[in-house]
């Protein structure tokens, strides 16, 4: 138990930067494993009550966390210990009913017991409220990516335009997440990073952070959001380096075959009430979607299950409503937040649901490459015969 | 004065009584009398409180597994959502002011009656369609999924039935103003001759207390709902960001009331157990004026701190700042009373009976609460813990830990005088141990969960959480179980317990002064003006069966001053 926090212990600019910029640095710990309290941190350590602390500020709070801590104990313990220890010393013997004299009031002790406690009342606020601006304030050149929280999905959207329904980051980078909703109140929580802001429709909200530790963490909803609250989670990977990052993620279209660029877009637009599988959810599932031909829909009457039909329900989902979901769409439309490609690629991901085998596992760059080529191809055949 | 007939008349249980001077269903749903209003809110309140506490053990059966064992998303949603306004509107708000403060306020001032009891039926029964609006939403099969607390825009957009609940929760609105504004112009112009406002019990000052939040804070939330039915119906765009408005907005409306609706909630406990305390102690309560000035304070520095529900909602830092400053003010005054109950137990005559192991266990639950507000109230650590199991812990400490221990230890303190029958003390001390045991069961591993990150309202949750959430699915049902104890140990004395006397815990303050089961009129003669907390200068009269001033004794019964111990 420090007596202050670790930022103001630290004496020399490289102790502050040390804690600044990552305090477990161990590179030994694989990337992808996530760290939990394993259980043999004792419950006067911050390590049994938080999970890894991974950002900047987390040492702070963590400190805080715990004076405030051992402040309650001390007073708990005082209140509790003295209520027994009256209970037991003056119990009521043999039905006495008369009782000592003791004071009936003491102005001073009083004011000493309203005053004395208010001091340690004033050094939790005041390091509250300084961890507090510390996370409030922007960072000198911030990475922005952009956060877009809808029913019940994450996109992250980085600077080169690329996007992912998991948050990559950079070990060390300062980073500024600009949020938005495009449908209710979100929120935005790290718990390894000790930050959380709401993310409010109409409005734009901001978090800043320095992650300081490679791994893998959870990044949860905490804002109540409607049905699939609980499952409006994901993970934010802190890679070593930029270059690192472009290795480990799979946001690279041209990297991908359609179908797996189709399953990203799924992730982020469609798996919050859509299922992989053919069972039900907030809509129906797309587990054999494709392969059923024709979809029976609310009000009778059906529809063949064609590239049409998966066009017209991303972009106006009032036009076919599958029966047992109507009378009305819950589904906002696509139209100008996906493209036609981006609807091609969903298909494809539909199609390798429905038949692994059915698709091209060759990723799309050179797919399309071959497509460029092979008119070619017919050319020069066309020219020699 | 304390002549011979009075002596005759008090100390007798009248064969006729408020309970049985007059019978049939209408000499009850027509009432005015406060007792019997009071019984029925009791009965209702009783009512909600075991329903919701039933959603409770269905959602944690339902938390026992990690990937959520019983419910779908969208049930667990409901669940939690009626199971939180249930108990809020229907159980604690009105609990210990309407059920318990009406049958013991108007005795304490030794009145007949509270100043309008008309106003008081219609009280109840705004009460009744209130409950009966949110049940309609259980009912009306659609159910409600907005989380008590209503947020927009959810609550604008979902299908659910918002408009019957927050029409329900309106009503209850209504239901409590009528009781505040009763138990207000009571105070102010009921009491007996000689009561000064310093000779008044603590527990009517937490009840004043409360009154003014009552008829000040609550128009503010049925203003607030009816703006919230407007936008769903009419999309006037106040709260709506479609329409140009702004969801926060909500947020500050909604916690404008519900804050001080917490001191609603906690105060009128506090004066339980001020009353507790000093009677099983036989001791003058320690500090009377702080504990009293501490009510009124807590009362309006509560109208001051809505937005620290709200840090993380994107408010300015500046005003995040303002809010939190003025939480830790706060402490101080619930500090002092924890700390003048302690001093009161030293060198008293204590008593470990039921009503004072749930005061006890008051001060034990609700120091807990209370200490782990410092960490919401601390801003950088609030941003870690705000909408995790460490706030769903803190405040059922203060709510459960702290109202529903003091309303049961209220309950067991005056249920022989109202119904004039004894329970078995040892089964109330057993469903008293149970309920604390199981609650601190149930909430303690809550603070772990939460500190660790796990997000409160979540239907499933990553496995690492699974062992705390079953220890405290586990401890629900002990609490579930410790209730059930203490109710069915209160309903069989009410009906078979043996007759009490009128004052069988030698207790000073005025309603110990007539029979048990008091007079239809409350006091067959005229109360002896006491001091409620003076047990060492006033002397106990066995005839009587109360404490009476010194001049007013039989000069031969009179045992010698002791020194006074003032300084």
């Amino acid at each position: 138990m420090n007596w202050f926090p670790p930022t103001l212990i630290a004496q020399t600019n490289e102790e502050i930067s040390k804690i600044v910029s990552g305090m477990n640095n161990d590179t030994s710990v694989p990337a992808h494993a996530i760290e939990r309290p394993d259980g043999t941190a004792g419950w006067y350590s911050s390590e049994y009550w938080f999970p890894e602390a991974a950002s900047d500020f987390a040492p702070n709070v963590d400190w805080l966390y715990m004076y405030i801590f051992w402040i309650s104990l001390v007073f708990f313990a005082a209140i509790v210990g003295a209520m027994v220890y009256f209970c037991i010393k003056y119990r009521r013997k043999d039905g006495n009913l008369d009782t000592e004299p003791s004071p009936s009031h003491n102005t001073n002790l009083e004011i000493a017991w309203s005053v004395g406690p208010s001091i340690l009342l004033v050094v939790m606020f005041w390091y509250g409220a300084e961890g507090f601006f510390n996370m409030r304030i922007p960072r000198a050149d911030s990475e922005e990516i952009q956060v877009t929280a809808s029913r019940w999905n994450w996109k992250f959207t980085y600077p080169d335009g690329d996007s992912s329904s998991e948050l990559h980051l950079v070990n060390g980078r300062p980073t500024k997440l600009v949020m938005q909703s495009t449908d209710v109140l979100h929120s935005m929580y790290i718990a390894a990073f000790r930050q959380k802001v709401d993310i409010v429709p109409g409005r734009y909200t901001y978090a800043y952070l320095t992650p300081n530790k490679e791994g893998e963490f959870r990044l949860a909803c905490t804002e109540y959001c409607g049905q699939k609250h609980s499952k409006m989670r994901t993970m934010v990977t802190v890679h070593a380096s930029d270059e690192r990052r472009k290795e480990d993620t799979q946001w690279i279209e041209a990297e991908y075959p359609a179908w797996q660029n189709g399953e990203r877009i799924y992730k982020i637009n469609c798996s919050g009430c859509h299922n992989k599988t053919a069972e039900a959810g907030t809509g129906p599932g797309f587990g054999n979607l494709w392969g059923k031909g024709e979809e029976s829909l609310h009000g009778g009457g059906s529809v063949k299950v064609d590239e049409q039909y998966i066009y017209d329900s991303i972009m106006e989902p009032g036009k076919h409503i599958v029966a047992g979901y109507g009378p009305v769409s819950k589904m906002n439309s696509f139209k100008g937040k996906l493209t036609q490609a981006d609807v091609n690629q969903v298909i494809a991901f539909l199609k390798y649901l429905d038949d692994p085998e059915s698709v091209s596992d060759k990723p799309e760059g050179e797919v399309e490459k071959e497509e460029d080529e092979k008119p070619t191809e017919a050319e020069a055949e066309n020219t020699s015969t | 004065m304390a002549s011979a007939e009075i002596r005759n008349k008090i100390f007798d249980t009248p064969s006729v009584n408020y309970l049985n001077h007059q019978k049939g269903w209408k000499s009850w749903a027509f009432t005015l009398d406060h007792k019997r209003i009071g019984i029925m809110y009791l009965i209702g309140v009783t009512a909600a409180l075991l329903l919701a506490g039933v959603f409770a053990l269905v959602l944690r059966s339902h938390l026992f597994s990690y990937q959520g064992a019983m419910l779908s998303d969208e049930m667990y949603n409901q669940m939690f959502t009626l199971h939180g306004a249930i108990m809020v509107f229907s159980f604690i708000i009105p609990s210990v002011p309407a059920a318990l403060g009406n049958i013991v306020l108007p005795m304490m001032l030794g009145a007949k009656d509270v100043a309008f009891p008309r106003m008081n039926l219609a009280s109840f029964y705004l009460w009744i369609i209130g409950t009966g609006c949110l049940f309609a939403a259980i009912l009306s099969g659609r159910g409600l999924d907005t989380g008590w607390t209503f947020y927009t825009p959810y609550s604008i957009d979902t299908s659910s039935a918002v408009i019957f609940a927050t029409f329900g929760a309106f009503v209850l609105g209504f239901s409590s103003i009528f009781t505040g504004l009763n138990f207000l112009v009571t105070i102010n112009t009921m009491r007996a001759p000689g009561q000064t406002w310093f000779k008044l019990p603590l527990f009517l000052w937490s009840l004043y207390a409360t009154s003014i939040i009552q008829v000040l804070a609550t128009p503010v939330l049925g203003i607030t709902l009816l703006l919230l039915i407007a936008e769903r119906t009419m999309h006037i765009g106040i709260f709506d960001p479609t329409y140009g408005g702004d969801p926060v907005l909500f947020q500050h409306f909604f916690w404008f009331y519900s804050h001080p609706a917490v001191y609603i909630m906690i105060l009128p406990a506090m004066g339980i157990i001020s009353e507790l305390i000093s009677v099983y102690s036989q001791k003058r309560i320690f500090g009377y004026s702080f504990i009293a000035f501490s009510s009124v304070a807590i009362a309006l520095l509560g109208f001051l701190v809505w937005g620290h529900h709200m840090f993380t909602s994107g408010q300015s830092p500046v005003v995040t700042l303002i809010f939190s400053a003025i939480t830790f003010t706060v402490a101080i005054p619930s500090a002092v009373k924890v700390f003048n109950w302690l001093a009161t137990l030293y060198k008293g005559s204590i008593l470990l009976n039921t009503p004072m192991c749930y005061a006890l266990s008051f001060i034990f639950l609700f120091g807990i609460g209370g200490l782990t507000g410092l960490f919401l109230g601390t801003l950088s650590v609030d941003i870690h813990l705000h909408d995790t199991y460490f706030v769903v812990a803190h405040f059922h400490f203060v709510m459960v830990g702290g109202t529903l221990t003091a309303f049961l230890g209220g309950l067991f303190h005056w249920w022989p005088k109202i119904f004039g029958r004894m329970y078995n003390d040892l089964m109330g001390r057993v469903g008293c141990f149970l309920v604390f045991a199981g609650f601190n069961l149930t909430f303690f591993p809550q603070f772990v969960m939460g500190s660790r990150g796990m997000p409160r309202r979540y239907a499933s949750y990553d496995p690492e959480f699974q062992i705390f959430h079953q220890w405290s699915t586990v401890g629900a049902f002990v609490l579930g179980i410790g209730i059930v104890v203490s109710f069915v140990v209160l309903a069989y004395a009410a009906f078979r317990g043996p007759r009490c006397g009128s004052n069988p815990f030698r207790a000073a303050s005025l309603e110990w002064q007539t029979s048990s089961p008091p007079d239809f009129h409350n006091f067959i003669h005229k109360p002896i003006m006491t001091d409620p907390y003076d047990f060492d200068s006033q002397v106990y009269d066995e005839t009587l069966d109360t404490y009476i001033p010194r001049e007013l004794a039989d000069p031969a019964k009179v045992p010698p001053r002791k020194t006074p111990a003032h300084h």
